[in-house]
């Protein structure tokens, strides 16, 4: 990340391919994090949106908040939509019948959309080579349905469908690790970011523009909804992830993993944790072995780092 | 005029596809229908067809690729049978009300379980209600005429819907028939470039797929609803063109031997060819039968259906589907429900038969003509049934 960015905010294009007066909740991270990727993106591009949050509070019937060609379809299938949208972008261009402006074909979901209803989708389309960059908002449950678990939802979370009782202990299984999997097409570029880190996430969502084929970045996105949460405590929160190590900021171009920052020593996982009521339940043991898994895992990405 | 080529009808498929220069294909393969994907592929290969071909890891992944390929305004095409357009299911509609002009072939086939690839129309009607405008062929020429006119009507301003070409999987995807193939100059004069009204363009952005609150949504059916209805015109108006660019006329409805008939026999696909002979056989023994062919199947044919049963006193219905616990064969339900209103109307008979591959013959078909009017003189209550089932 280049530090001067967190003082110029000025620096941020004034463009913003999703309009104000959308029906986000309020505080919502997703909202500032497309937004943030619309910045980046700029004009020339056409999205894929899967249904979800940031379907159904922009784009209500007659209405829209998107000034960017958009297009909504179903759940599971934005990877695939993107797909017949830059080939028909190629095969157009090749035969003369649209002016070759270099139009990128974006696709958009969130964690259900990605890594658990449209994982098949999105894996066709890495795997096929498209030049196109899916961007996954995650706010670590179904939350446009009324929070209830996915497979990216954090251990341990009290969800609507995993609630924390008195023999449950609320998400039963370890977040998945969707960068891995998109890391494992191959792909020229794969990164993780946040809106907290607006410059940083800029800068990686041009570069999974500009790289020729795939690009998968993987945003976490606060959702006090969802978190339970108090919604003035977003972006410290999404900063609280990386700090912790819960949600590392690194990037993997051709293989190549790089962290982005090292908030080494991390911060005790308990400064995340306590402000989320989706927590409250944990037991210290509980809390503990997420501070052990974070620790463990932060290490193994920072060996990915050095090793690759 | 072109030629007359002896072509395996997939393959001829394929070719109406190239010819009609198709700029994407997505799809995904499934028995009856890969020898049109495999041509297609070929084709794409060798040069002979400048596309984009998607090679897409499931069909519900393949039609989501052709809505997107379509909405950019690109020609697309795709083709699939059974259980791949079980697993497009949910697209199909999205297809439809999206105003997505996408031509499909699909190679009928039945549904598991038990597993079961050959012909049979079980996929055709499961997929009735998804606002596709449906057209069922009853031979390779027809296969082939009909994937060319599926892309003038789909991309027609006033229509804007997408197409399926039904062919029976095996019993006409697999056999190598006559076919009259058109010079390509011929086929460009009647099928015009693909220009889509709003595409998706940065230089002028829409938004497609908004979601539509319980005020509105209401709204949105019924202008689709008008659409397809007004489509039935057009479609008319295109194989009349069709007819006089190419000689071979086509109608929603086709009779075959029905003047004078009090016995009617009606079929759906490649059966018609067989019940043609059963029909040609019964009328040399003297027997006033007719055959009528349901080609339209959306938008349904209802004033052209009742023409055709004129004065008839038995309408016998071959359905290769069935509707399980339901009122018969679904071709039969709806035909019976069309000819209700009508004050003098035959008594209506339905059987289903030729099921998961299983053949028809003429003996059947005669055997069918027979045991209908017979159910009819016994005034049976029972109104349809499986017809050569092994109890």
């Amino acid at each position: 990340m280049e530090n001067y960015g967190v003082y110029t905010a000025r620096l941020a294009p004034k463009i913003d391919g999703l309009a104000p007066g959308h029906r986000a909740c309020v505080g919502c991270g997703e909202a500032l994090a497309v937004r943030i990727a619309c910045k980046a993106m700029g004009e020339n591009i056409i999205v894929s949106n899967a249904t979800g949050c940031m379907e159904v509070v922009s784009s209500q019937l007659p209405v829209t908040a998107w000034d960017i060609p958009w297009i909504h379809t179903l759940f599971e299938n934005a990877a695939a939509v993107a797909s017949g949208v830059e080939s028909a972008l190629k095969v157009m261009v090749r035969k003369g019948r649209r002016p070759d402006k270099g139009t990128k074909a974006v696709a958009m979901a969130g964690d259900g959309g990605t890594s658990d209803i449209g994982l098949q989708a999105l894996s066709g389309a890495l795997e096929r080579g498209h030049d196109l960059l899916f961007i996954c908002f995650d706010n670590e449950a179904y939350m446009n349905t009324g929070i209830q678990r996915s497979s990216a939802t954090p251990f341990g979370a009290s969800t609507t469908t995993s609630p924390a009782g008195k023999k449950s202990i609320g998400q039963k299984t370890w977040k998945k690790n969707m960068p891995a999997i998109a890391v494992a097409h191959d792909i020229p570029y794969v990164a993780t970011a946040s809106p907290s880190y607006p410059f940083d996430m800029m800068e990686k969502v041009k570069k999974g523009l500009a790289v020729n084929g795939p690009a998968y970045i993987h945003v976490l996105s606060v959702c006090p909804t969802g978190w339970r949460s108090a919604p003035d405590l977003s972006v410290r929160l999404g900063r609280l992830a990386v700090q912790t190590g819960v949600f590392p900021l690194y990037e993997v171009e051709n293989g190549k993993y790089k962290l982005s920052i090292d908030p080494s020593p991390l911060r005790p996982i308990q400064d995340y944790l306590k402000l989320q009521g989706r927590f409250r339940h944990l037991s210290e043991g509980m809390a503990k072995q997420i501070q052990d898994r974070v620790i463990n895992e932060y290490e193994k990405l920072k060996q990915k780092c050095t090793c690759s | 005029m072109g030629e007359r080529i002896g072509i395996e009808v997939s393959l001829a498929i394929a070719e109406a596809a190239k010819m009609a220069n198709v700029d994407v294909i997505a799809a995904y393969p499934i028995t009856p229908q890969t020898h049109i994907v495999e041509h297609l592929a070929e084709l794409v290969a060798s040069g002979e067809m400048d596309a984009e071909y998607i090679l897409a890891e499931s069909e519900h992944s393949a039609m989501s690729a052709c809505l997107g390929s379509s909405a950019v305004g690109a020609r697309t095409f795709t083709a699939t049978a059974g259980q791949g357009l079980e697993l497009m299911h949910e697209v199909l509609y999205v297809a439809s009300a999206m105003r997505l002009p996408v031509v499909m072939a699909v190679a009928n086939r039945a549904l598991s379980s038990p597993l079961n690839v050959w012909g049979d129309q079980s996929d055709l009607m499961a997929v009735r209600d998804t606002g596709w405008i449906q057209i069922i062929c009853e031979n390779g020429q027809e296969a082939f005429d009909h994937t060319l006119c599926a892309f003038r009507i789909a991309e027609d301003q006033r229509v804007l819907l997408p197409v399926m070409i039904h062919t029976d999987g095996f019993y006409l995807t697999h056999v190598v028939e006559p076919i009259e193939f058109p010079k390509q100059d011929e086929v460009d004069r009647f099928l015009p470039p693909y220009q889509y009204p709003l595409p998706l363009d940065p230089d002028k952005p829409v938004t497609m797929g908004a979601f539509a609150p319980p005020i509105l949504y209401s709204e949105a059916k019924k202008a689709q609803e008008v659409n397809i209805r007004a489509s039935k015109k057009i479609i008319l108006d295109h194989w009349a063109e069709f007819g006089k660019a190419f000689g071979r006329h086509y109608h929603p409805i086709e009779q075959y031997r029905t003047e004078g008939s009090k016995t009617l026999l009606m079929t759906l696909g490649s059966f018609g060819e067989t019940a043609m002979t059963a029909v040609d056989k019964m009328r040399n023994e003297g027997k006033d039968v007719g055959l009528l062919k349901l080609r339209l199947w959306r938008p349904f044919p209802f004033e052209e259906l009742r023409q055709a049963v004129g004065n008839a006193e038995v309408l016998i219905v071959v359905d290769r589907a069935l509707s399980f616990g339901g009122p018969g064969g679904p071709a039969y339900s709806e035909v019976r429900s069309a000819l209700y209103s009508k004050k003098k109307r035959p008594r209506i008979v339905g059987f289903i038969g030729g099921l998961g591959g299983r053949d028809i013959t003429v003996a059947e078909f005669e055997g069918m003509v027979k045991r209908g009017v017979e159910m009819v003189k016994a005034g049976s209550e029972q109104e349809f049934e499986m017809f050569g089932v092994r109890e």
